[in-house]
């Protein structure tokens, strides 16, 4: 629990950590009980629709314009977008 | 202590980032050097509710290179979210291909100490590049989006490089191969080619070998960083098992470490993540990529011969140099213009010392290609066969390639209106011959006294015939008289 709440950057306290995790464990009982079906005879499928091969030419068109881009931006300074430090 | 047998085991991760006009997933322009964030829409913004769709174009570069590495392609690939956790990618995750790589299991063949050495290639896969973020603000960073979602390939060798010299080789030779293709324009100045180094070592020591733990050197983007930074790991690792035995793979961590290119040290960053880490799961917004043999075979032919195939083709076939069959394949366009002026009839020999001794340095005066200079094959073709019958003097044949990219004229009218021809006129050429030798007494006497300078005189002599005539004298006619009149003076 700890560890996954590491990778997605955060910080739950201790009575979180421990409800987090029986929500958790319940979810995943329940997709446990999709390990009952047989899918000896099923392709893999990275899909939901039978589609491939969709594509656009290589053209570019207008862009937003720095303005837009930046127009939600909590904070912004000469055209690039302001966060907190990283690193 | 005994001595240590030191084996490096070097692979390699290249990002490459392609030639396409428009990002990978949307229409935004790839433009170097753009205002920051003039080049960003919702889909590289990534507002809730965009599509992105895949550019083609990235797809047939991508199996150009897959074809040109002699990797297997990938029938039926797919894109993968990568999670990412830096403000240049607002999405939050990256899109990638994890294990359906668009092409694998192949290997680039790479010349080394005299022969050629196979490197295997694990994968080369397609993925987005991430935006700019700038650090020198402080108590901020300053993000651009301009280069977010620009298409990269990412190319993965296997640990096969055995020293930082091959690892250099490598990526110099894949920067020809690329840009040869035309899949990138592959300038390090724009930072098309990236390179992160994966490096340990086998230490040998009394018939036990022992490996070091795996570190990868981060973002190196010139070639010198790449020798200077896998020179400084192997001595580097070599030191720390032989301060610590336990400095092995499996004891101890792997490591990401960053290249200090001031102090020409690698620097700790933090462990490797292994890749679970990353959380990668398949993009519901992506349908997959189906690649039939119809389309594969479309590719292979636009991508008639691969670099390496056509320089030892050069070599067998036209009996150049390798040095001048490297400089005339160095990209497509000069050896495709280099066939083409064979094809008119004009000898070899000629053309390729025209190409690498004429052409080429007034292409690069010009800050141009030889195949961009407005010079066509078929005048290129014309200059050649007046040197061979005898017309100009390779020396003429230099002024007047100069003027050539400016006119439409012929070679051989400009030979005949700069005054070029040349002159087989034994008078004319008598008449330069009293002026040099009266010019250079010196080597006269040395020409006569010293036989083991004769030759080295005589070329000279020549010489200065060459430029007193303005480049007029045949240089044949003129060593003959030169040697004859030698002679009489020894009499
Ligand atoms: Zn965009």
């Amino acid at each position: 629990m700890r560890h996954v709440a590491l990778l997605a950057r955060l910080k739950p306290d201790d009575e979180e950590v421990a409800r987090l995790a029986d929500e958790l464990s319940a979810i995943l009982a329940y997709m446990g009980r999709l390990d009952e079906l047989d899918t000896t005879d099923v392709p893999p499928t990275a899909h939901a629709v039978p589609m491939v091969n969709v594509w656009r030419e290589d053209k570019s068109s207008a862009s937003l314009g720095v303005e837009v881009v930046l127009a939600n931006a909590p904070q912004s300074q000469n055209g690039f977008f302001r966060v907190p430090k990283v690193l | 202590m005994s001595t240590l047998k030191i084996t490096p085991l070097v692979g390699l991760e290249i990002h490459v980032q392609l030639a396409t006009r428009s990002k990978l997933f949307c229409n935004c322009t790839v433009e170097f050097g753009a205002k920051p964030n003039s080049r960003v829409c919702p889909v590289c913004l990534g507002m809730p509710g965009v599509l992105p769709v895949i550019n083609k174009r990235a797809l047939d570069l991508s199996i150009a290179v897959g074809l040109a590495l002699n990797c297997r392609i990938t029938r039926h690939s797919k894109w993968d979210r990568k999670s990412y956790y830096y403000p240049d990618l607002p999405k939050n995750y990256q899109i990638s291909q994890y294990d359906l790589p668009l092409a694998h299991d192949g290997y680039f063949e790479i010349p080394s100490n005299g022969s050629m050495r196979r490197i295997r290639i694990r994968r080369a896969h397609i993925e987005e590049d991430a935006g700019k973020n700038i650090h020198d603000t402080p108590g901020c960073t300053l993000v651009d989006l301009n280069r977010a979602g620009t298409p990269l390939l990412e190319i993965v060798t296997e640990p096969d490089i055995s020293s930082a010299n091959e690892a250099h080789t490598f990526c110099t030779e894949l920067q020809r191969l690329v840009t040869y293709l035309g899949v990138s324009e592959g300038s390090m100045q724009k930072g098309h080619m990236r390179f992160e180094p994966n490096i340990n070592v086998i230490v040998e020591h009394s018939g036990v070998e022992y490996r070091t733990p795996i570190v990868e050197v981060k973002n190196l983007n010139s070639f010198r960083a790449v020798r200077s930074a896998i020179d400084y790991e192997i001595s580097r690792q070599v030191a720390g098992w032989e301060a610590d035995n336990d400095y092995v793979l499996g004891n101890r961590p792997n490591e990401n470490r960053g290249w200090n290119d001031t102090r020409q040290v690698t620097e700790f960053q933090r462990p490797k993540e292994a890749a679970h880490d990353y959380r990668y799961f398949p993009d519901p917004d992506l349908v997959p990529v189906e690649i039939d043999d119809h389309w594969l075979q479309r590719i292979r032919s636009e991508v008639t011969e691969f670099p390496l195939a056509r320089r030892g083709r050069f070599v067998a076939q036209y009996g150049l140099t390798d040095a001048d069959a490297d400089t005339i394949v160095s990209d497509r366009a000069t050896a495709d213009l280099f066939e083409a002026v064979l094809d008119t009839g004009a000898p070899v020999s000629i053309v390729s010392k025209q190409f690498v001794n004429i052409w080429l340095k007034i292409a690069n005066a010009r800050h141009t290609t030889m195949a961009q200079l407005g010079v066509d094959a078929r005048r290129m073709g014309e200059l050649a066969s007046l040197v061979q019958v005898g017309t100009v003097s390779p020396t003429a044949a230099n002024q007047i390639a100069e003027r050539m990219p400016d006119t439409a004229d012929t070679p051989e009218a400009l030979a005949n209106s700069m005054g070029l021809v040349q002159v087989q006129d034994i008078k004319a050429m008598e008449k330069w011959l009293d002026e040099v030798f009266a010019a250079n007494e010196r080597t006269v006497q040395d020409a006569l006294t010293k036989p083991k300078k004769a030759s080295g005189s005589i070329g000279f002599l020549r010489g200065q015939v060459m430029r007193v005539s303005g480049g007029k004298a045949d240089p044949g006619l003129a060593g003959e008289l030169i040697e004859e009149r030698l002679k009489k003076m020894s009499e």
